[in-house]
């Protein structure tokens, strides 16, 4: 800094000048503070300016040169280094009015609960952040400099004074390489030897494209998946004022406009995919189920039941759970319940070998009193962590009504809880776009004592499979 | 007409290997370009070049050197019994293609993985073709991960890694029952071996370099791996546990979770619905726990439902794990040890660092803390400060709704 003779006789608080080179001039911007500070001036009395500004105040005193050196923490020139780079005309003072702080008090940068250590902390956080953007987002394009040679030439608008500092990182980056990047304040050129610097640039001295750009747009479009959009997370990282000299950002638009489109057009195909092997796709997925652990109740059953049935079924039956016999036979609906169920369905004019059968829950889940096995409810989580079967068992079989007996069975095909005296007996749209149908489970009615209600209830039942059935096609 | 030819391929090439979550470009030796005949460097942390809609980062060229298939992998849209588009690059274009991105500033380096063509020893053999004529013919000295063919000849596999940062294998399925219904020529006992083997030379070289500064690196940004999520019948206490068991038996840097998504051309054998993406996020909100936080495998899986072992997705498993055992809060801002500070929902490593340096000034108070996080209010009922005592909070009931974000829609489709 300049450091003219200061007067000592105003009466006035004395207004000293403090002039930088340029923007981001740490080692101006140190010997001046060195020189306030050791001459104790507060920081109300400095006023800091950059470069040949006209200076409009009354003070142009100065700054003596003190002959004390005094020492600072380390992370304090390191937090003034980046600082200074900050586009914010308060940052020297911000910075100076610090550093009599923490000259006396020196532990007081490790607060950062202090407001003007947060707030400097912030500032180089952004500072740093406009570096790391700046390595990211600066896009090179080919020309053809005089001699024939070729060169890599960027234009890039950094928001703080970033450029010099930065200039190491892409030397090191593209030493073997002619480059150069042009940026409103000041622009660099590496010719690979030597780094120089020129004036500040508009865009038009950059050169407006580069053939290789259709091929990195292609790329761009290629990586992005259409079936995960995250356009939030995308802004957060790459906001949009760097977007203007990135050519792949030009796709955006369309790529998101896009994307709920191909993702229903890949479901489509898939489903309709020809010549797909559904019964062995079945057969892997029941194996699979046979190892199951997603809940305890593999620890005491016997084994898995899964379902059964054609796997091109167009109607599925969803059971509660295995009882006693089916644990040990392996197979759904061959106990008391089933035998009542296999009743009904006949009654009700289905073709059970037409039928899929599956259970909510593929273990059985017990009380053991004596040397019997007692029928136990299955709870919410262990109907939750066997939805995932029922939903391959649907994905693959696809049926077009599916009828839930019981309240286990339909917790578990709407993913709610639901009363089936007030749901039952009509159809209920599902998500997968098949129709959903709710009655009681068999076995309500085998515990029915009074024998003129039980066939009332069974009627009942009967009615309910027959109308589900009717709404196949 | 030939730069229209490469541009078709890739389009093929990169949208086959998309499903591969790994861009990371991190972590690997340092390196500038400074008194060789190329370009390329290498930083600690790698930077991303750009951010496709996905929210994913681009950070390397990530593409397959073909996508012609002999396996028959139900996941995977290259398996050989799908119709995709075949395509297939020469070496030299897959050279020339990371070099010209790489000069535009484009990328950090290369990604490339390959369907296995021919024979394991064949593929791998092309990979490293690719890696030598960067590192050698063109001094090239920027990041290069190589996706390594589990079968191939341990030679090969060493002379990638004597070119590559990072080396990787997948596990693609967190179970053997889902391995062997979804990839059935695929062996977890040969995947598992080779990482065996990765991390034995890695952990030589290492070795080795202690002792001589001019013994050769071995990817020196180690190996990680990726598992599917969502294509089997894991749950995420499943998920957490095998996560727990890789790293630690085979010293991975990372291990990437990616949520089956719907590929065209699918097989039958796979599940149409994808799972939420926020299971996803949960994963690796549980992984970064276990890395960074100092959570046990077990804890994390106790911030899981017990009867479903699945995460929560409305909330974090941090603030899971923080509502199950409330009994460990509030904490003492003031007083308590960095594991403390550590659990509490809101609290990062960075806000706790600053805890602890600034408290050694002051007491803190609530307005202090808030100087430090970036929300107070997901902190303040699980902590004391100076000014501050949660007690109504902690002590009611229902403390889930008071903490829990606000239900937003977290994806356009579902």
């Amino acid at each position: 800094m300049e450091a003219t003779s200061a007067s000592l006789t105003s009466c006035f608080p004395q207004m000293r000048v403090a002039t930088l080179t340029t923007p981001d001039d740490f080692d101006g911007w140190r010997d001046a503070a060195r020189a306030l500070a050791g001459a104790r001036v507060p920081p109300s009395e400095v006023v800091w300016q950059v470069g040949d500004q006209p200076t409009d105040l009354f003070g142009d005193e100065a700054v003596v040169e003190t002959p004390a050196p005094f020492r600072v923490p380390r992370p304090f020139v390191d937090l003034a280094r980046t600082v200074v780079l900050h586009a914010d005309p308060e940052r020297f003072a911000l910075l100076y009015t610090l550093l009599t702080r923490v000259l006396a008090q020196p532990k007081l940068i490790d607060d950062r609960a202090d407001p003007l250590v947060r707030r400097l902390d912030e500032m180089a956080k952004a500072v740093r952040r406009d570096i790391h953007k700046m390595r990211a987002f600066v896009r090179f394009r080919e020309v053809t400099d005089d001699d024939g040679q070729e060169r890599y030439v960027a234009w890039f608008e950094p928001e703080h004074h970033i450029v010099r500092e930065n200039a190491r990182f892409f030397v090191n980056r593209f030493t073997g390489m002619r480059w150069s990047i042009l940026t409103p304040e000041l622009s660099i050129h590496w010719d690979g030897e030597a780094l120089t610097e020129g004036p500040g640039a508009s865009k038009a001295d950059a050169p407006d494209g580069d053939p290789i750009e259709e091929v990195w747009k292609t790329y761009y479009s290629s990586i992005f998946n259409p079936a995960r959009l995250k356009v939030g997370a995308m802004l957060k990282e790459m906001p949009r004022k760097y977007w203007k000299n990135m050519p792949e950002t030009a796709l955006v638009g369309s790529l998101i406009a896009g994307a709920q489109a191909r993702e229903v057009a890949m479901i489509e195909k898939a489903r309709t995919a020809p010549g797909s092997n559904i019964a062995g796709a079945w057969e892997a997925l029941r194996e699979e189920a046979m190892g199951c652990t997603r809940c305890d109740l593999y620890k005491h059953a016997t084994q898995v039941v899964f379902g059964e049935g054609p796997v091109d079924a167009k109607l599925m039956f969803v059971g509660e759970q295995p009882g006693d016999q089916e644990d040990q036979a392996g197979r759904p609906f061959v106990g008391p319940a089933g035998q009542v169920f296999d009743r009904a369905v006949a009654q009700a004019g289905i073709d059970r070998a037409e039928v899929y059968v599956t259970n909510a829950v593929k273990h059985f889940k017990f009380e053991q009193r004596g040397p019997r096995r007692i029928h136990a409810k299955p709870g919410t989580g262990e109907i939750e962590a066997c939805r995932w079967w029922i939903g391959q068992e649907r994905a693959l079989v696809k049926p077009q009504v599916t009828v839930a007996l019981g309240a286990t069975a339909a917790r578990s095909l709407l993913g709610r809880a639901v009363t089936i005296g007030r749901e039952r007996s009509k159809p209920i749209p599902l998500p997968d776009g098949g129709e959903g149908w709710i009655t009681v489970h068999p076995s309500y009615l085998l515990r029915l004592p009074d024998k003129v209600q039980a066939e009332e209830e069974f009627a009942r039942f009967v009615e309910d499979l027959r109308m589900a059935a009717a709404r196949v096609s | 007409m030939a730069q229209l030819d490469v541009r078709e391929k890739l389009g093929i090439l990169a949208d086959a290997a998309k499903y591969d979550a790994s861009c990371a470009s991190s972590g690997t030796a340092k390196r500038t370009s400074v008194g060789g005949k190329g370009i390329g460097s290498t930083e600690g942390m790698g930077i991303c070049h750009a951010y496709a809609p996905d929210g994913r980062c681009i950070s390397l060229l990530k593409i397959l050197l073909t996508n012609s298939c002999i396996f028959d992998c139900h996941y995977c849209i290259n398996r050989k019994s799908s119709n995709v588009r075949r395509a297939r690059f020469t070496a030299e274009e897959v050279v020339k293609l990371t070099l010209s991105f790489y000069r535009r500033n484009y990328i950090e380096g290369l990604f490339l993985s390959s369907g296995i063509i021919r024979s394991s020893n064949y593929t791998m053999e092309q990979l490293v073709e690719v890696a030598r004529s960067l590192r050698e013919d063109h001094d090239f000295r920027g990041y290069i991960h190589l996706k390594t063919i589990p079968d191939a000849d341990p030679e090969l596999v060493h002379q990638a890694g004597l070119y590559a940062d990072r080396l990787s294998i997948n596990v693609e399925l967190p179970t053997v029952g889902g391995l062997k219904r979804l990839a059935p020529e695929k062996d977890i006992g040969r995947i598992e071996g080779a990482m065996g083997d990765l991390k034995s030379s890695i952990e030589d070289t290492a070795d080795a370099r202690k002792k001589y500064k001019a013994a050769p690196r071995f990817a020196p940004a180690g190996q990680s791996t990726q598992m599917i999520v969502g294509a089997d019948a894991a749950t995420d206490s499943d998920i957490v546990g095998k996560a727990a068991t890789l790293y630690d038996r085979f010293r991975l840097r990372r291990v990437y979770y990616s949520a089956f998504s719907p590929i065209p051309e699918a097989s039958s054998v796979l599940p149409l619905q994808r799972p939420p993406l926020m299971r996803e996020h949960r994963l690796y909100q549980s992984d970064w726990l276990m890395r960074f936080y100092d959570y046990q495998p077990a804890e994390v899986a106790a911030a899981a439902d017990t009867a479903t072992g699945m995460l929560p997705l409305d909330i974090d498993p941090k603030l899971a794990w923080a509502l199950k055992f409330r009994e460990r809060f509030p904490v003492d801002v003031n007083r308590a040890t960095r594991e403390d500070l550590l659990r509490v929902p809101g609290l990062g490593v960075k806000a706790v660092k600053s805890i602890l340096a600034s408290r050694k000034w002051r007491r803190l108070r609530l307005d202090d803390v808030a100087r430090l996080t970036v929300s107070v209010a997901k902190v303040r009922p699980f902590i004391v400060a100076e000014d501050w005592r949660p007690t109504l909070l902690a002590d009611r009931a229902e403390l889930r709704p008071v903490v829990a974000p606000k239900r937003e829609q977290m994806e356009l489709f579902a």
